[in-house]
């Protein structure tokens, strides 16, 4: 049987030290954000200052995520807006279950 | 087009209204990976927005932390109920485990990027070694979720009393160790549910994701991309993964921060 020819023929180019650096650079600043909530979870008061500072915190981390992990940022326009502006309807979900939420708390206690 | 992303060769022999024309400038596949995981953000987003909203629909725990008992006329502070270790039993550590969770989810998809890059460079050799650190920090997290899981469901050495309506529909007053569908030990029986639901639709989607990345190890460890001529498999499940960690990032604040 003939041994199954595992030679690149591809040209190899080599490393990009620049990316990997940023990849690393995005890499510590979610780690840092995640440390952040870590300590103002166990610091600050619960309340409605500390849950938006995390929501806004967590949004900040997709942000990277998706920019810089996932080259969003770098895709087409048009690709970028039909991914980025669908998720508008969420923010009307958000509302709108909420306040249900609240309604259903002042009905039942 | 971008240096981040596989070259696409465009058609040359096609019309514009042939099908010549490529507006959004990526492949059918990578296209087609986008458009799933914009439909899977809509539906971890209603598994979250609704449990942001049967959260707000209950009161709050308002008692001193150290006095806290489980009970389900009112929701639980998250610190309160993940705090245990494994190994360490009887250690109060609030937060710390889904801590090192969430930061092997996050290193994973570290690796991950660092792997698809590789494959924008053609490298065989650093390719397999990332895709093999991402394999492997996924299957710790499923391990650390399955520890997690068990502890939720066994419990906690005292339990709570509670007075709940059982299977039967009679109502009962005794003391409830640990979670299931129908009673918890924790806080209403929607917190267990939702738990269960969230973390678990959430886990399910790292397992395939495991299956994913070790079929892609795979290919490229045999050379199979190199024959192909292109890493772009590396780069759609990576997306996938990504898109995993993205999730997690939510849950994490919605499930153990709020």
């Amino acid at each position: 049987m003939e041994v199954q020819d595992t030679k690149s023929t591809l040209q190899v180019t080599p490393r990009n030290e620049e990316k990997i650096k940023k990849i690393w650079k995005t890499a510590f600043i979610l780690l840092a954000i995640t440390i952040g909530e870590f300590i103002m979870a166990f610091t600050m008061d619960r309340g409605i200052l500390l849950y938006t500072l995390f929501i806004l915190l967590t949004i900040w981390k997709a942000k990277y995520i998706m920019m810089e992990f996932m080259h969003l940022g770098d895709e087409a326009k048009p690709l970028f807006y039909s991914i980025i502006v669908p998720l508008i309807f969420l923010v009307w979900l958000v509302i709108a279950l909420v306040k249900e939420g609240s309604d259903i708390f002042l009905m039942r206690w | 087009m971008s240096a981040h992303s596989t070259v696409i060769e465009a058609s040359t022999k096609r019309g514009v209204w042939g099908g010549g024309n490529e507006p959004l400038k990526a492949s059918y596949g990578k296209l087609m990976m986008w458009f799933f995981l914009l439909s899977d953000i809509f539906t971890f987003a209603a598994f979250l927005i609704s449990y942001l909203a049967i959260r707000v629909s209950y009161p709050a725990y308002a008692g001193a932390a150290e006095t806290f008992t489980g009970s389900n006329e009112y929701w639980p502070v998250p610190e309160l109920v993940f705090e245990a270790l494994p190994f360490l039993h009887g250690v109060h550590a609030p937060l710390i485990f889904v801590g090192i969770m969430t930061f092997i989810l996050i290193a994973s998809s570290v690796t991950m990027v660092l792997a698809v890059e590789a494959g924008h460079r053609n490298d065989r050799n650093d390719v397999v070694k990332w895709m093999l650190w991402t394999l492997l920090g996924g299957i710790t997290f499923l391990s650390c979720q399955a520890w997690e899981w068990s502890h939720f469901i066994h419990g906690t050495d005292g339990g709570s009393l509670l007075t709940y309506v059982n299977g039967l529909g009679q109502t009962v007053s005794e003391t409830v160790f640990g979670a299931n569908l129908m009673v918890n030990e924790y806080g209403p029986a929607s917190f267990a549910q939702l738990f269960f639901f969230i973390t678990g639709f959430h886990g399910f989607h790292v397992t395939i994701g495991v299956f994913l990345l070790f079929l892609c190890f795979y290919q490229a460890a045999v050379g199979i991309y190199d024959k192909r001529g292109h890493y772009e498999m590396v780069e759609k499940i990576g997306l996938y993964w990504h898109f995993v960690d993205l999730v997690w990032v939510f849950v994490f604040t919605l499930f153990y921060l709020i």
